[in-house]
């Protein structure tokens, strides 16, 4: 004995109680290692999707002033609403006849005609229709409209596209014309005050020869693109606008990050946007469409409205199907089984249930309810149904938990004054639990509300632009749509889509937050 | 024929909401009667059961029985209409083959419930289908009709049973809890029906394409009804698997056992829940966060990784979906699996051990290795193999961020596919329900049921054993 | 008010020595393990049983026989003749609901409803249909407390809840719980073991005053309550009956030396 005594006080001793003592913070720090990461990766997705998101919650809006001419706007005459509410191709000529009002130069070809309209798509006039439609006293008078800035340009005027390296030249000493027609200058050539040496270095250094990038010189209103720049001079292509505002500017130069072929936008498209923006045409706002609209193939006008209402309805018969037969079985099971064989492989079956892989039920939806049953495709009754009955061992398993949370003692008391089983159940043991029950419930709902892969499998994935008006109808819902949109080939669906993961999550977080607090409101220690 | 419109119009009717309210007001007034009824022994020396309880037994005899003929009806309903329908048929269609005769059916019922001006061109359509909806509306009369004798039967048989000495407390109580147990019941169904779907579908699929093939076939074009091997899917899967596993188990073990072990009750309580969010989070979020951030980083590390020295260039595809992203991300939404159940193993372990460990002088660290976890190693092994199952279950990560392309490649950073990838691809889109294409979808589904089947089973028995040890 | 007072007045006409409760040949078993052996005795109508004996020899295993309890135990099988008021209650025909309507119960630890007070007791009047009106039920219900010596003490209060009383309190209202639905016979099964001395001393009062009215059966640990209380006492040990009589007698001079070991604390 005194000899491990006296070990412990040993050299060899001591030092082996300092690698103990590493190895013991070493362990402890991979364990604080492990919850960084997982923490990290949580801060890295919220923060990453929300940022995308934001971006999608506002968008660029073109002003038109329009004169809203009766036999363009109201094909059937003003007493037929609707028709002027659909006359979508109405309103889009006249917003292409007020854009090529504002460039006029565009008119010399087919192509940059095309390119022009681009700057909005034909369905961004569909609010417009809709507002003169309800007052129709507007027509014949010029009223100002706003319609939504095609996707890519908005996009690039919220700098999500490229780079831009931008710089200010001095201020324009003479411009001399190169080129012109009627209207005036088409190509000119610059000297500035300053000599344009800043200017030839960066472009130098963008590698803009090399890789074919494109400048854009602007000067109010007018924008040109740079086509030769020597020290004090510079040439130019103009744009938009007259070459006459450059007289006296101060311009500016934008050396865009990408070449022309690599991008969805054309150097004229940018050109215009930045005029329009210049006059004030182009102004940023909350982008209300995105909660109002339903789906499109635009992403500027595509909404999340119509898969809300899906989720809508198909939580909606989820829960009819889920919660009732749930806590059924749970008070079957708990309060009234025998211990027999059967309630056993009951229990093992339920258990077995919650683990099965959700795509399982949407096979079973899939062969049963569409194919045998022959219910309808893509509707949030087969959608709810197969969530219904993947969402019924979850509350099953957490209605036993809260029913068997409740003391025996209670039901004792109540059989002790004569309450027959059913109503001791019933009267005691179930309202006690019900707090319990619908917290899990609420969990287990908000779970199946981000339930993605069955809904693939009845086909709600199907394109449906129309808010549906019952659970019969052909809809989608919230998490499909993010998955649908995720796909999409367009750069602008990217953001659309951490705001529609943005409006899934606020449902979620709701849903939990009600039963968090259902819990702390009604939680009971025994 | 007498009615024909009359029946037509009936054939309109919301046969959903009008067998709820005919059940609703059924139950209503033999409840009412009942209690009625059952008023006037009050005082009666003896009474079993109180007023209402009559009024609830009624209710029930009226209500079930109706009911179930309703439901036969929603089950029945159209079927019977069909082939009445088909015997009405003139002589022409006799020789049509059952495929071409069902899809003209099909068009008959969806026209049916179109304006009349949209078909009503053809006229032996327009014959078909006026027939068609004429009969609909028979066959709803009469479900209603026998529905209504149904409630009406069951209310006068029990009628006559109601008493001053009648036990209808005990008779509800009974019902009630047949009802209740055909909700446990339902999840059983549940199962059954998760199961011969699927094995029957899975047959239909190998009466087509041998059992061999499919297992161990090394190329797989299903879209093309070309070649159904499934090898390189069960590759991808386990793949894809291995992973998230490599990145759920150490993160979940050393998480679990810092919070158990080391964390502060105050950090504990914001760390947990913290660590759950993440379970929380929709699987279809942690696929965009994938193709989002990690697939692009990826793609730039293995374009570094070509570009070392010693590797040779190309060695790394780094493709935008790859495996690597849906496995990585895939083991982050794993975590709070692997941390939370590991985490009520390692609690559920007596603290009597771990004092036993201390009193010999073990450091925590020395006591967690070597009691603790030995303790609970099944736990432990049960978490992670119910990670393993959902993990192979997974799908909208996959989908969106591994990709389509089956093949057998020891790259991560390379295209590839899994089990439930190719089930959605399957099934999305409209495909008709005998092609071999939609039938394997069925078979894979059955592999990817056995498959997680026995992971659980094992994982569920493991985990009942270590309960029953330290309870 | 005929449901309140007709029992037990009809209780109280009979001879006090009568067998209320008439046991004969219980046995009971558990799965395939007999706890009780071959009981018989007599509970006498106006008076007070305590059953006496060491844990686990059955006690309470014997007392939940008397209402059926035990059928709410799945393992549980009785056996034998249980009569009260000539019928046998043990038989199949017998609604165990209606029979604890008669044989009321009372449990070690108090087990309110979390309901009010009020809920508490009118909730058995209420599914037996005891009242006709409101008028009625407030008056079972005052009677109820009147009776376990509590309305005093709750009558301000009676919509808070039954949970927020003392235990001591909380036992009483478990009591006029009991009696609300006007029961022939009280079941009580160690009413006092989780109260301190004083709540008890106001317990064991409230039985000595209700054996006016009904058959009281008591388990107990404490000999000096057994013998403060009751006035016969059986003794169990290991599942058989060793010796029933008049209190003084089983505690002054017992026929068995087991008993005499277990009340002189030799054992138990």
């Amino acid at each position: 004995m005194t000899e491990t005594v006296s070990t412990t006080r040993t050299e060899r001793a001591t030092r082996r109680l300092k690698q103990r003592y590493r190895a013991e913070r070493r362990f402890k720090l991979y364990g604080q290692i492990s919850i960084a990461i997982a923490l990290g990766f949580l801060a890295l997705l919220v923060v990453s999707i929300g940022s995308q998101a934001i971006s999608a919650f506002s968008n660029h809006k073109v002003s038109f002033d329009l004169t809203l001419a009766p036999e363009t706007v109201a094909p059937n005459g003003p007493g037929d609403t609707e028709a002027i509410a659909e006359n979508v191709s109405g309103f889009y000529e006249l917003v292409r006849e007020d854009l090529l009002e504002a460039f006029p130069a565009a008119s010399q070809s087919r192509a940059l005609e095309t390119e022009l309209y681009g700057l909005v798509t034909r369905l961004a006039t569909i609010p417009m229709a809709r507002q003169t439609a309800d007052n129709p006293g507007r027509l014949g008078e010029t009223v100002t409209y706003r319609a939504v800035l095609s996707d890519d340009l908005d996009l690039y005027l919220k700098g999500a596209v490229m780079d831009e390296q931008r710089m200010r030249l001095s201020a324009v000493a003479a411009i001399d014309p190169l080129e012109a027609s009627p209207a005036g200058a088409t190509r000119f050539a610059l000297t500035t005050e300053a000599s344009l040496q800043q200017l030839i270095t960066a472009l130098e250094d963008a590698g803009a020869q090399d890789r074919g990038l494109s400048t854009l010189v602007q000067a109010g209103p007018a924008v040109a693109k740079l086509e030769d720049v020597t020290p004090g001079r510079l040439t130019a292509q103009l744009y938009a606008g007259r070459a006459e505002d450059f007289r006296g500017a101060v311009p500016t130069v934008r050396i865009l990050g990408l070449p022309e072929t690599e991008r969805n936008m054309t150097d004229h498209q940018i050109a215009w946007t930045l005029s329009l923006k210049d006059q004030g045409r182009i102004q940023r706002g909350l982008n209300w469409a995105l909660l109002t609209n339903a789906d499109s193939t635009y992403p500027e006008i595509a909404g999340v409205l119509a898969a809300i209402v899906g989720s809508v309805f198909t939580m909606l018969v989820t829960a009819s199907i889920a919660i009732p037969v749930g806590v059924g079985a749970a008070i079957y099971l708990e309060e009234f089984a025998p211990k027999s064989r059967l309630t056993g492989i009951i229990e093992v079956n339920i258990n077995n249930l919650a683990a099965v892989p959700s795509i399982v039920f949407g096979l079973l939806g899939a062969a049963v309810f569409l194919n045998v049953f022959g219910f309808p495709r893509s509707a949030p009754l087969v959608g709810g149904l197969v969530l219904g009955l993947l969402t019924l061992p979850t509350i099953i398993i957490a209605s036993r938990a809260a029913l068997r949370a409740v003391p025996p003692s209670i039901r004792d008391a109540a059989l002790g004054v004569g309450a027959s089983r059913t109503q001791a159940v019933f009267h005691h043991v179930l309202p006690l639990a019900a707090p319990g029950i619908l917290t899990g419930a609420i969990i287990g709902m908000a779970r199946a509300l981000g339930e993605t892969a069955p809904l693939l499998l009845i086909g709600m994935v199907a394109f449906v632009a129309e808010v549906p008006a019952g659970p019969a109808d052909e809809a989608t819902a919230l998490p499909v749509l993010v998955f649908k949109w995720s796909t999409g080939a367009e750069r602008a669906w990217e953001p659309n889509t951490a705001a529609a993961i943005v409006v899934l999550l606020t449902f979620m977080v709701m849903m939990n937050a009600v039963a968090v607090l259902l819990r702390r409101r009604f939680e009971r220690r025994w | 024929m007498m009615g024909r419109e009359m029946l037509q119009a009936f054939a309109h009717l919301p046969m959903g909401w009008l067998a709820f309210a005919v059940l609703v007001a059924g139950g209503c007034l033999s409840f009412l009667s009942g209690r009625t009824a059952a008023a006037q022994f009050r005082g009666a020396k003896g009474l079993n059961s109180q007023p209402n309880y009559h009024g609830y037994y009624l209710a029930m005899w009226t209500v079930v029985p109706a009911a179930i003929t309703l439901i036969a009806y929603a089950i029945f309903g159209s079927g019977v209409t069909r082939s009445l329908l088909t015997g009405d048929l003139p002589d022409g269609f006799a020789s049509l083959d059952p495929n071409a005769l069902s899809q003209y059916l099909d068009r008959v019922r969806e026209a049916s419930s179109l304006d009349p001006a949209s078909w009503s061109g053809e006229p032996v359509f327009a014959a078909i289908t006026q027939r068609f909806l004429t009969l609909t509306g028979a066959v709803k009369a009469a479900g209603l009709g026998l529905a209504l004798v149904a409630g009406l039967a069951g209310f006068a048989f029990a009628r006559r049973k109601i008493s001053s000495d009648f036990r209808a407390r005990k008779q509800v109580e009974n019902g009630l809890q047949w009802l209740l147990f055909i909700c446990a019941g339902i999840a059983i169904a549940t199962t059954l029906g998760i199961v011969v779907s699927l094995f029957f579908e899975s047959l239909r699929f190998f009466s087509q394409i041998p059992v061999f093939s499919f297992l161990f076939g090394l190329e797989w074009n299903a879209q093309t009804e070309v070649d159904f091997g499934a090898v390189p899917l069960f590759f991808g899967t386990f793949v894809i698997s291995l992973i998230a596993m490599c990145v759920a188990a150490p993160i979940g073990l050393y998480s679990a056992i810092y919070l158990s072990e080391y964390a502060s009750p105050r950090s504990r309580a914001w760390i947990k829940p913290l660590l759950e969010v993440l379970a929380g989070i929709p699987t279809v979020v942690y696929g965009f966060f994938a193709i989002l951030v990690v697939a692009p980083l990826i793609q730039d590390f293995s374009g570094w990784l070509n570009a070392l020295p010693f590797i040779p260039d190309g060695t790394f595809s780094g493709s935008d979906k790859n495996a690597l992203a849906a496995g990585l991300v895939m083991g982050v939404m794993i975590i709070p699996f692997v941390s939370s159940l590991s985490d009520d193993v390692i609690n559920a372990v007596p603290q009597t051990l771990r004092d036993g460990a201390f009193a010999m002088g073990a450091t925590k660290s020395e006591t967690v290795k070597q009691v603790v976890m030995p303790a609970a190693l099944p736990g432990v092994i049960a978490a992670l193999l119910l990670a393993v199952s959902r993990a192979i279950g997974e799908t909208m990560i996959v989908v969106m961020a591994a990709g389509q392309r089956p093949q057998l490649t020891a790259d991560p950073t390379s295209e590839i596919t899994t089990i439930t990838v190719q089930i959605v691809a399957l099934l999305t889109g409209d495909s008709e329900f005998d092609s071999p294409k939609t039938l394997s979808a069925f078979a894979l589904g059955f592999s990817l049921f056995v498959l997680t089947l026995f992971f659980n089973l094992i994982a569920m028995r493991v985990v009942n054993r270590f309960r029953e040890k330290y309870d | 008010m005929t449901s309140m007072t007709e029992a037990p007045a009809a209780i109280a006409q009979t001879d006090p020595e009568a067998a209320k409760v008439r046991c004969e040949n219980i046995d009971v078993f558990y799965d395939d393990k007999q706890a009780i052996f071959d009981i018989s005795m007599d509970i006498p109508a106006r008076a007070v049983t305590a059953f006496i004996g060491p844990s686990g020899c059955g006690k309470s295993t014997f007392l939940r026989c008397i209402n059926r309890m035990n059928d709410t135990i799945e393992s549980a099988r009785v056996e034998g003749r249980i009569v009260i008021d000539g019928e046998n209650v043990n038989s199949e025909h017998v609604d165990p609901v209606l029979l604890r309507s008669q044989v009321g119960m009372v449990f070690q630890k108090p087990n309110p409803f979390p309901k009010s007070i009020f809920d508490n007791i009118a909730y058995g009047p209420r599914i037996h249909g005891l009242a006709q009106s409101k008028e009625e039920l407030d008056e079972i219900v005052e009677t109820s407390l009147t009776r376990a010596g509590l309305w005093e003490e709750v009558k301000d209060r009676l919509p808070s809840p039954g949970t927020g009383l003392s235990g001591g309190q909380q036992q009483r209202l478990c009591i006029a719980r009991a009696i609300a639905v006007s029961p022939e016979v009280i079941l009580m099964d160690e009413p006092c073991s989780a109260l301190d001395p004083i709540a008890t001393a106001k317990i064991e009062e409230l039985i000595d005053e209700l054996r006016e009215r009904y058959c009281i059966v008591i388990i107990t640990h404490s000999m000096q309550q057994a013998a403060r209380v009751s006035q016969k006492t059986a003794f169990f040990h290991l599942g058989k009956l060793i010796e029933f009589g008049e209190t003084e007698t089983v505690f002054t001079n017992p026929s068995d030396d087991r008993t005499q070991d277990y009340i002189t604390g030799r054992f138990g």
